[in-house]
């Protein structure tokens, strides 16, 4: 099965010359990085297309805080009536852009994914039919799954909703770092992102 | 004294120019017997099972446009787990499919085991204790989405039925780890703690009775005519859009892709099971029915061939810097106190790198990406949750449709929202 992932992960190097990094595997699972996140869509298309790759497992955001360039999409993509192989094609995104080319053309499941990406972490898709928040409410200003959002949440203009007080016992050996805290401060709550 | 009070009616043309006084010549009111209304469903409706609320557009009773809103439940768990160790991030995997609680845990386990590349070293018993304890939540999960089903659309028997065996499933989990919902009973690299004794009989009876119950259900429900009207033909999801929306499970094989990761790509010792995928030919209602029918009697085949296969042995991965060593060990040796204490304070030690892992749940692929950057806690974890996926065909599927067989077609698709929003 790796072996038919690498073949694939050629393949798709070889349509688009120095637009990858070199492959990678882990675990026998084959990692593609794209250069360039302005062709993700094209690539996607390619590999649908040709490819058979037909079905997008998942589609996932990482935040690289403190890091440039920022954001690193995540793409799963499989095999489902083909070869039955999964690809993982990741791309960086910078922090000032923020915005690449949505695949919802592509496969109609990254639809939702994106507007997920989106509301999450922010990270805007251009020519997407619909660019809602999904899982937070419209209007809601922040993008909590940022590495600089506090996991207590923060107030927003409906109060006690995405956001928890500090309970005053609630110091639990939740965190692991150690530090030389007392348990209070090592309450994951409290620690703010600038730490 | 009665009074009485004079009570004047204007002459119909004066009235008509009284109106147009007030809202002008351009008179809108035949105009808006054409217009569409919008209908809420939700968030809080008996067919959305949870909190799932539709924007139903309506010409009549016929559905022009649908726009789910989700997100009620949203609790944040992806941020959740990078502020916590792998190990203390089970509990909430309980809460993602909370009808099938020890599949999201055998899932979540393994993907971590994937990542730390230890899931090959897995001893047989635990191996086949996991296998057991996702068909139970399988068949589980189907009873209840079965029986709801069947009660949204008018067959209530069905419920009644079906809950008396899933009353069964919970005592069997209750007996295993202790609790009948929040099970938490898988670690990283084994499990919480072996079967209890007598247990294997006890599910070996509920085979039995559960056999019989699956029986009496399909009698109710597969040639009756109320069911088939209602089901028949609605909700049809083509082969293309079941792929294209990345549908997962019963709902992609209700459309008749033969998909099941159990036998595409075997974990655990899926192998070692004689089963066989039942899949659709239409993608209707009825198909996904019958598809989580047939399911529901290959894992009580999966059941029985596992609780006579079942090998002895340790349960846990030998290893002191994966699975806590055994207390009296912790209380006598040094090595093991160490061990214990590395745990417990810092988790296991994943390497660097990333994963994905996609377990075959009751609603479909239950996906973790897990990105770590070293050390015991992952720097993004991603959860690809079934209902989510499954869901976001709505806006496609309900256009079309008549207003009640929104109930069928949600009932069909079988979410929940626990891990939906997540």
């Amino acid at each position: 099965m790796s072996q038919t992932a690498q073949d694939l992960a050629e393949k798709l190097s070889a349509q688009f010359p120095e637009a990858f990094v070199a492959a990678a595997e882990f675990r026998g699972e084959v990692t593609l990085k794209l250069k360039d996140p302005a062709k993700i869509a094209d690539v996607c298309a390619f590999a649908k297309k040709e490819l058979g790759f037909d079905y997008l497992v998942d589609l996932s955001s990482i935040d690289n805080y403190g890091e440039d360039p920022r954001w690193t999409m995540v793409y799963e993509l499989y095999g489902m009536l083909t070869h039955r192989s999964y690809l993982r094609i990741k791309t960086d995104v910078s922090e000032e852009k923020s915005e690449l080319p949505t695949i919802s053309g592509v496969w109609a499941t990254a639809n939702w994914h994106e507007r997920e990406a989106y509301d999450m972490m922010g990270i805007r898709f251009a020519g997407h039919p619909d660019l809602r928040r999904i899982l937070m409410w419209e209007g809601y200003p922040y993008f909590p799954l940022r590495k600089d959002f506090p996991l207590a949440g923060k107030p927003s203009e409906m109060p006690d909703v995405a956001f928890t007080r500090r309970a005053p016992l609630e110091g639990g050996p939740f965190v692991t770092l150690a530090g030389g805290k007392d348990s209070m401060e090592r309450e994951p709550r409290v620690r703010t992102p600038e730490e | 004294m009665a009074t009485t009070q004079e009570i004047s009616f204007k002459e119909p043309a004066a009235r008509v120019a009284e109106r147009q006084a007030a809202f002008g010549a351009n008179d809108e009111l035949p105009e808006m017997q054409g217009e569409k209304m919008v209908l809420n469903m939700g968030p809080s409706h008996p067919a959305t099972h949870g909190v799932l609320r539709i924007i139903l557009e309506m010409d009549g009773e016929i559905i022009t446009k649908a726009d789910p809103d989700i997100g009620y439940l949203h609790r944040g768990d992806e941020k959740i787990a990078e502020n916590m160790t792998y190990t203390q991030f089970i509990p909430y995997t309980d809460r993602l499919d909370y009808l099938a609680p020890l599949a999201n845990n055998v899932a979540y386990a393994l993907a971590v085991e994937k990542l730390m590349g230890i899931d090959g070293q897995l001893t047989p018993r635990c191996q086949y204790i996991r296998v057991i304890c996702c068909e139970l939540a399988r068949v589980s999960a189907h009873l209840l989405g079965l029986g709801a089903f069947a009660m949204d659309v008018g067959a209530l028997t069905v419920f009644l039925h079906t809950f008396a065996q899933r009353e069964t499933v919970y005592n069997l989990a209750e007996a295993l780890t202790g609790a009948r919902f929040t099970t938490s009973y898988t670690r990283i690299g084994g499990l919480s703690r072996d079967i209890p004794q007598g247990w294997i009989d006890a599910v070996r009876k509920f085979l039995d009775e559960c056999a019989v119950a699956i029986d009496e259900s399909d009698k109710l429900l597969t040639r009756n005519r109320i069911w088939v009207d209602r089901t028949k033909d609605i909700g049809v999801i083509s082969k293309e859009d079941a792929i294209d929306f990345g549908l997962s499970g019963p709902n992609l094989r209700g459309s008749g892709v033969d998909f099941d990761l159990r036998k595409a790509h075997p974990y655990l010792c899926y192998k070692d099971f004689e089963f066989e995928i039942p899949i659709g030919s239409v993608g209707d209602c009825y198909d996904r029915y019958l598809v989580r029918m047939e399911e529901m009697r290959q894992s009580l085949r999966i059941l029985r061939q596992a609780i006579d296969k079942l090998p002895g042995g340790p349960i846990n991965i030998p290893d002191g810097k994966t699975v806590l060593p055994s207390k009296d060990k912790v209380l006598t040796g040094m090595e093991e106190l160490i061990h214990q204490f590395m745990l417990v304070t810092q988790g296991v030690n994943a390497p660097k790198g990333e994963v994905y892992f996609g377990a075959e749940n009751p609603k479909g692929e239950l996906g973790f990406y897990i990105n770590s950057r070293g050390g015991g806690t992952p720097y993004r974890l991603k959860i690809r949750a079934p209902s989510f996926v499954n869901l976001s065909i709505l806006a496609k599927l309900l256009p079309g449709h008549m207003m009640s067989d929104t109930v069928a077609i949600l009932g069909s698709l079988d979410f929940v929202m626990g891990e939906c929003d997540r």
